[in-house]
């Protein structure tokens, strides 16, 4: 039979061996699509990429700001990079739930039994988490201005801080999509992203500035990824100096995507 | 380029002559070997699907037929054996093979946020479908499926039925030659079960080659030429329907005397009639057998005895009553101390 079966290969000229690399960037846009397309139908996750940051924005700048800062303008200007880089790290999980309700509902493994590039599932994924990403990003920055926070930094500042942003949140999503490709449904994902989240970014930083921390808090604060990235994004915004914590920001998106990236990538071609 | 009517010509080239088995079969398997950790889910199964055929896979809960099926459609290497689809190697040709196959899993497999319609034209363009291309074949399937008023529904607010006819119009998209059905009734009213029966008889009058697994022998009856009965990741027999049923009996006969006292007259009256001595569970006494003629013989046979009814029927046998037939152990024997009763089958 292995003759025979090498032989029926040979007739392969009809059906191409694998998928040319132009058709697979296609495949990707395609699934990336459809992820878009999900948000028209699923209002929820909507809200969640909009009403969260305006609420967490507008929460915190009226409850808080008084008391922590003297005035709302100045906490606004101290908490929104905290606020946005929060938010850009809870976007990040999404990658991993979406991956693990495609791969509980079985519509992965009907994307897997078609004849399409095998990353396109998942590069797809991640391009529309990463628009995803930009528009809670613009969305926060954008209401911020609104409620008073002054940008210095001008169109380079802005832009700069959008792009760190996003090459870090991008870095976190490997985690996301390890974590998705493991757990066993997709609350287990969300669940994970809350007990990881919210502690790393309260005692970094973010929303309040670390000097009345107990000393040995303080000394994590500092170390924190989240306070380093909330003070290159603060830099950019507000013109000050920020070479040294962009380029730590760099490093920790490297350090992240070259740990996870990896096994992120093979326990996904162990499913594939 | 993956316009799937190209798939057709296809059929023409493959080799001629001496290498017969492989024209002539569209599935191929050889020894097919699959563990997860302890549990051996396949133990070297064969199967030979001839085009454009159906063949039935039966077997109870946990025989391996999903983790078989999953295997030709290229989403589980084998630890062991070989299969070929088209006479491409489902883990060498795997590219090939999925251009070949449309698979409808044993649970609906479809986006659950997007409406019908997106689910399909997804699928179309993915296959290599211009936006209108794919917005046709999605409208076509899915008034062919009677979803066209669900058309624009997000699938999540679909009924089971609507889902799985979705599902199978999702795995057409691309005009397999190769259909896997995964218990494709299972699960449905027998209104929808019998839609779905009408529609793979219609594919498989359009030349499509089908594995159907299922659970059920009635099932495997009515649209297999081809039957090929799983236990346990082995396989225990193969043959035709009719083969089957003479070995096994396709109907059971099940009597029960009206008064208890009358169950050993009633035992001879049936074993004389069936030619073969029933199975007594209770006071039920059932016997496979292949000529339906046996009931109004069994009844004449009592009345003459003088013996009250308590219950009397002819039914298509169960997969347990092949079971008991094949093995003489019946399906949930081995698993009695697991606990398991969705092993035992009606
Ligand atoms: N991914 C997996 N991990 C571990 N065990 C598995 C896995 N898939 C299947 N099995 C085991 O392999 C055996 C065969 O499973 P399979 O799903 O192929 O059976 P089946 O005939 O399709 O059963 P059912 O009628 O319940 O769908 C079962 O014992 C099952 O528990
Ligand atoms: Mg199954």
């Amino acid at each position: 039979m292995t003759a025979a079966a090498t032989a029926a290969t040979g007739a392969a000229v009809a059906l191409p061996r694998r998928v040319n690399p132009v058709e697979g960037l296609r495949h990707t846009f395609t699934l990336a699509w459809r992820s878009l397309v999900q948000l028209k139908h699923n209002p929820l996750e909507l809200l969640d990429l909009s009403v969260q940051p305006i609420m967490f924005v507008v929460l915190f700048t009226y409850v808080f700001g008084g008391a922590i800062s003297g005035s709302t303008g100045d906490y606004l200007t101290f908490a929104l990079p905290g606020i946005v880089v929060q938010n850009a790290l809870f976007a990040s999980v999404t990658t991993g739930v979406g991956l693990n309700t495609d791969l509980t509902k079985g519509v992965f493994d009907r994307l897997r039994s078609l004849p399409i590039a095998r990353s396109a599932p998942l590069a797809g994924r991640i391009i529309a988490d990463t628009v995803k990403q930009a528009w809670s990003i613009a969305l926060i920055l954008g209401l911020g201005v609104i409620l008073g926070f002054r940008v210095h930094g001008g169109v380079q500042g802005v832009l700069a801080a959008f792009v760190l942003l996003l090459v870090f949140s991008l870095a976190v999503s490997w985690i996301a999509v390890l974590v998705g490709l493991l757990a066993a449904d997709p609350e287990k994902v969300q669940i994970f992203a809350f007990v990881v989240v919210f502690p790393l970014t309260f005692t970094s930083n973010a929303f309040v500035p670390a000097d009345t921390m107990p000393g040995w808090l303080q000394a994590w604060v500092d170390v924190n990824p989240v306070t380093i990235l909330a003070d290159a994004v603060r830099g950019l915004l507000s013109g000050g100096a920020a070479a040294t914590q962009v380029g730590q920001s760099l490093l920790w998106a490297v350090a992240i995507a070259a740990v996870f990236a990896p096994i992120a990538v093979r326990t996904f071609k162990r499913r594939v | 380029m993956k316009a799937p009517q190209e798939n057709a010509p296809l059929r023409s080239t493959f080799p001629r002559g001496p290498r017969d088995e492989q024209t002539t079969h569209a599935i191929l398997a050889e020894g097919l070997v699959k563990r997860f950790g302890d549990t051996t889910a396949l133990d070297g199964v064969d199967l030979a699907v001839r085009r454009g055929t159906v063949l039935g896979l039966l077997g109870p809960n946990g025989a391996g037929k999903t983790t078989a099926v999953r295997i030709l459609a290229t989403l589980l290497r084998p630890d062991s054996g070989r299969a070929t689809v088209g006479g491409y190697d489902v883990v060498h040709d795997a590219h090939q093979v999925r251009r070949l196959i449309g698979l409808t899993g044993q649970y609906a497999s479809v986006d659950e946020t997007l409406t019908g319609l997106e689910n399909l034209i997804l699928i179309g363009r993915l296959l290599g479908l211009s936006r209108p291309e794919a917005r046709g074949r999605g409208r076509e399937l899915l008034a062919e499926f009677r979803l066209e008023d669900a058309a624009n529904k997000a699938a999540k607010a679909y009924s089971g039925g609507m889902r799985r006819r979705l599902d199978l119009a999702a795995s057409l998209v691309g005009r397999p030659q190769v259909l896997y059905l995964d218990e494709p009734t299972t699960g449905l009213d027998p209104r929808s079960r019998n839609e779905m029966w009408d529609i793979v008889r219609d594919l498989v009058s359009g030349g499509v080659t089908v594995l159907l697994t299922t659970q059920y022998l009635e099932e495997a009856d009515l649209l297999a030429e081809e039957i090929v009965v799983i236990d346990h990741g082995r396989v225990i027999a193969t043959g035709t329907p009719d083969e089957l049923k003479g070995r096994v009996g396709a109907q059971t006969l099940a009597v029960r005397a009206r008064y208890p006292v009358d169950t050993p007259i009633v035992e001879s009256i049936v074993a004389q009639v069936a030619g073969r001595a029933p199975e007594a569970q209770g006071g039920l006494l059932t016997v496979p057998v292949t000529d339906p003629a046996v009931l109004p013989a069994v009844v004449r046979r009592l009345e003459e005895a003088e013996v009250a009814i308590g219950e009397l029927a002819l039914r298509g046998s169960s997969l347990d009553e092949v079971f008991l037939a094949l093995t003489g152990h019946r399906a949930e024997d081995e698993t009695e101390d697991q606990n398991q009763p969705e092993r035992i089958l009606a």
